[in-house]
């Protein structure tokens, strides 16, 4: 049933999004603070379930793209955000009438929720993975065909541009140029898809699930339970390990933040694999766990998900591994964002340690 | 020789001091007026070891009253916050964040104007001059009294902020103190653009105390210069106070930290120091504190200027110890130790009975904590101590060993060993540590800017940014043959084409002192 989000979710919404997101996502202090503004300035914003959206309507993702270190300085004026799903519409020649999140971790989860109400558009109670992923094309709707293009972009000066490309790596490598251009901090709209396909290609109840887990975290820890325990429970996951981070190094190279963390626990040590989002868990030369099931790092007591730019030595970390959407483990989706496709030699194993069988994933 | 006075909530500690030597020191309570507690512990020092007025080379000064003010919204000008941008940062205004009560107590108004910068350096729109005499106008007509400006990208292109300067000092008179944010903070706006509009809203009250300290030791026949201690144990003038307040915030706890590990004859160590209600640790490393990384609130307001990274936990002197789980804290009585405490006659069981139980410290009446089971006892140290042993240990950022040195009343409930780190140090003048630490005669500049490293001229980038920040040293008075680089840092910036990269290089010098 549709609900409605009110500033007062805003707080729940982003730590969710930070569990969800894997440790990707960055900082979510500016989204957050963002969403907070517009949902007072523009009023609370209608959120529509996967079941209630017509055949005919027309759904965009938003999200940024640019550099992170480039947003925390020229701030948002949300009118970069308007334009292009405006210039979008016009392009197809019919009205936007639903705003979803491509991805639930850090400002990507909450600027939609920004531009809905800067829009005064209905938001989806959905996302395009359910998780975070560092690249354009790695959400469900590639996997049922729906494109990144017709993609629009606009900065704050009021340019926009739309780009109809023949593939999403051409989006990826025109927008890029532009964004930089564009002072490297843009806003995107795209992945336009109609009401059966949202429902076919999305993955249903992101926004509620990121809201129970952010008040299930709070609820926890004020009543003196175990809010870990209550993440774990709520997300069908299991908890790996648990330890003091030992060590963490990283390499930014071509533009991802890879890395590798080092927990060490009461007799075993845990070795963790991130780029922008935690790849692979192993624990003495066991994997545990890969993607695109999710690897999360909790603070030991109070359950806080940290980033994995926020990882440093001496933290007491608690370590959870979660089922991502289903449709993830077919092996086109693998192909796309299994552990191969990072680089490693190995299959993906399942939040609970089981080796996913690529057979079985192609039937 | 010189005077190291720290001016702190209770107590203004001074000693007079012999290059890095202590020759004397004493302890008086502050006095509301402050200046009156600097005098008479000038006159404390003359009486116990007589110098000549001419004899001493300078004053140094450590004191938390701008941050006080702040805490408590006290003292505070009208204060304006204007933002170089548009048609950027629409959606988060100047004072976005901040709490209610602070906003109201600087009666903060906000302006958004044209101007800014990409990452690159590139302009984001032309100054609007007359834009800006129009904010100039408004804020005549609501009595603001001091001016924060802040830009986009002002820590890669600060041209514009001088510029905006320039025209609202025209437009408002030399009363009208006005404050450029990258001159204070680094790369992040509204964390940048707060810790401004702080410093904005301290500077009358920056001018007053200036002028208090200054008095007090010219009362006292001493014309040497006066120097406060900032956040990072250097020093400065006064006539920087008077422009950048917000640099002394954190001066107390690096005092605090530099002179424990003078005392203690340590360059890098951990400092460990138990006060009555927590215990704060931090780092120095070559004698100065680790700063934090990330965003810190101060009263609430996130800043991101560089403060000591210091963990505080709920361990103290008064903390009240529960009898049945023999748990410590975060509750404290605070500073009704002396009448709550079981050995001073009280009911309530505080850490400090423990200690005294356990024959570690011999203050109140041992009489009255001889029922306690010394099983209980023995439970309790050993519980404070692995609490404060795993916090040493988060904060230090590798494995390697670090020495522990302990300060503060509350220290004694520290054992001689600890787990994890071995032998405790315990300095013997750690009384007027903080005084001590305020006079560590060294001053330092800092460059901590955005820079667009070319293929090929990456150390011709770092030597002309090296150059620039011993420039800066020297001009705040380091003796040029002593001044060194201290600390350098390199980090290219992701996502970002033209190799971006931050550079912040931080020299430190002796202070000339004409001798």
């Amino acid at each position: 049933m549709a609900w409605t989000m009110t500033a007062g979710d805003v707080e729940n919404v982003a730590r969710g999004a930070a569990v969800l997101g894997t440790g990707g996502g960055g900082d979510p202090y500016i989204g957050a603070l963002l969403a907070t503004r517009a949902l007072q300035e523009h009023g609370e914003i209608p959120v529509v379930t996967l079941e209630e959206l017509p055949e005919d309507a027309l759904v965009l993702t938003v999200a940024m793209m640019g550099a992170p270190t480039v947003m925390v300085e020229k701030l948002p004026s949300l009118e970069e955000v308007i334009a292009p799903v405006r210039e979008l519409g016009a392009y197809l020649s019919r009205p936007v009438t639903h705003i979803a999140c491509a991805e639930i971790g850090g400002v990507n989860s909450t600027i939609p929720v920004a531009a809905a109400a800067a829009l005064g558009l209905p938001l989806l109670d959905a996302d395009g993975m359910g998780r975070a992923f560092p690249e354009l094309q790695m959400v469900l709707p590639t996997l049922y065909g729906v494109t990144a293009s017709p993609l629009a972009f606009g900065d704050e000066k009021g340019n926009v541009g739309v780009l109809q490309t023949v593939d999403n790596s051409w989006t990826e490598r025109i927008a890029r140029v532009a964004c930089v251009e564009m002072g490297c901090s843009v806003m995107i709209s795209g992945f336009r898809m109609t009401g059966s396909q949202a429902r076919e290609s999305l993955v249903e109840g992101s926004l509620s699930r990121c809201i129970a887990i952010g008040k299930e975290i709070v609820r926890a820890r004020a009543a003196k339970s175990d809010p870990v325990a209550a993440a774990v429970e709520l997300l069908g996951g299991r908890e790996l390990f648990a330890g003091k981070v030992a060590d963490v190094q990283r390499a930014t190279t071509r533009g991802f933040a890879r890395g590798q963390a080092r927990i060490d626990g009461q007799d075993a040590v845990l070795m963790l694999s991130f780029q922008n989002e935690h790849l692979v868990a192993e624990s003495d030369g066991r994997i545990l766990a890969t993607t695109p099931d999710l690897i999360i790092v909790l603070e030991h007591e109070t359950g806080e998900p940290i980033t994995t730019e926020g990882l440093r030595y001496g933290q007491r970390v608690r370590v959870v591994a979660a089922p991502s959407d289903e449709r993830w483990h077919t092996s086109a989706a693998l192909a796309m964002v299994g552990p191969g496709y990072f680089g490693y030699d190995h299959p993906s194993y399942r939040f609970d340690g089981s080796v996913e069988d690529l057979a079985e994933a192609i039937a | 020789m010189h005077i190291g006075i720290d001016v702190g909530g209770t107590n203004t500690d001074a000693v007079l001091m012999e290059g890095t030597r202590a020759i004397e020191g004493v302890k008086h309570s502050t006095t509301p007026d402050v200046t009156s507690g600097i005098v008479q512990a000038i006159e404390d020092l003359r009486a116990r070891h007589p110098f000549q007025d001419t004899q001493i080379d300078a004053v140094m000064i450590g004191t938390t009253h701008f941050i006080n003010a702040l805490v408590q919204a006290n003292r505070l000008a009208p204060t304006a916050a204007l933002r170089l941008g548009l048609p950027a940062t629409k959606a988060l205004p100047p004072l976005v964040d901040w709490p209610e009560a602070l906003s109201s107590a600087i009666q903060g108004r906000s302006y958004l104007a044209h101007g800014g910068y990409e990452f690159d350096g590139r302009p984001i729109s032309p100054l609007d001059p007359e834009e800006l005499r129009k904010h100039a106008a408004d804020m005549k007509s609501n009595g603001i009294r001091s001016v924060a400006v802040s830009s986009v990208f002002s820590p890669v292109n600060h041209d514009l902020e001088v510029e905006t300067g320039r025209i609202l000092a025209d437009e408002l008179g030399p009363e009208v103190a006005i404050s450029l944010s990258h001159e204070i903070g680094r790369i992040g706006l509204l964390e940048r653009e707060n810790a401004t509009i702080i410093n904005a809203a301290l500077r009358e009250l920056a001018s007053e105390i200036v002028d208090g300290l200054t008095a007090a030791v010219r009362a006292e026949g001493i014309s040497a210069p006066i120097f406060l201690s900032q956040n990072d144990g250097t020093l400065m003038d006064e006539d920087y106070v008077r422009l950048y307040p917000v640099a002394t915030f954190a001066s107390g706890p690096t005092n605090s930290m530099r002179g424990a590990a003078v005392t203690s004859g340590l360059a890098t160590c951990a400092v460990v120091d138990i006060g009555g209600t927590t215990t704060d640790i931090g780092l120095l490393i070559n004698g100065f504190p680790r700063e934090t990384a990330n965003e810190v609130k101060v009263a609430g307001i996130r800043t991101n200027f560089r403060m000591p990274d210091v963990l505080s936990i709920g361990i103290g002197g008064g903390s009240i110890v529960d009898p049945v789980s023999g748990e410590v804290g975060p509750e404290s009585v605070g500073y009704r130790l002396t009448t709550e405490a079981l050995v001073f006659g009280g009911s309530t069981l505080t850490a400090t009975d423990i200690a005294v139980a356990a024959g570690r410290a011999d203050i109140g009446d041992p009489s009255k904590v001889a029922h306690l089971d010394p099983d209980f006892i023995r439970r309790v140290l050993d519980r404070i101590a692995e609490r404060i042993s795993e916090a040493v240990d988060r904060m230090r950022t590798s494995p390697d060993p670090i020495p522990v040195v302990a300060v503060g009343g509350g220290s004694v409930l520290l054992p001689d060993r600890l787990p994890l780190f071995g032998t405790v140090h315990r300095p013997e003048n750690y009384a007027v540590a903080n005084a001590i630490g305020a006079s560590i005669a060294q001053v330092g500049g800092e460059i901590d800017k955005v820079f667009a490293v070319e293929p090929g001229h990456r150390e011709e980038t770092l030597a002309q940014v090296r150059a620039e920040a011993s420039d800066k040293a020297v001009a705040a008075g380091a003796k040029p043959s002593t001044v060194m680089i201290v600390d350098f840092d390199e980090v290219p910036l992701p996502y970002l084409p033209g190799n971006a990269t931050r550079i912040r290089v931080k020299a430190v010098g002796d202070l000339d002192m004409g001798a």
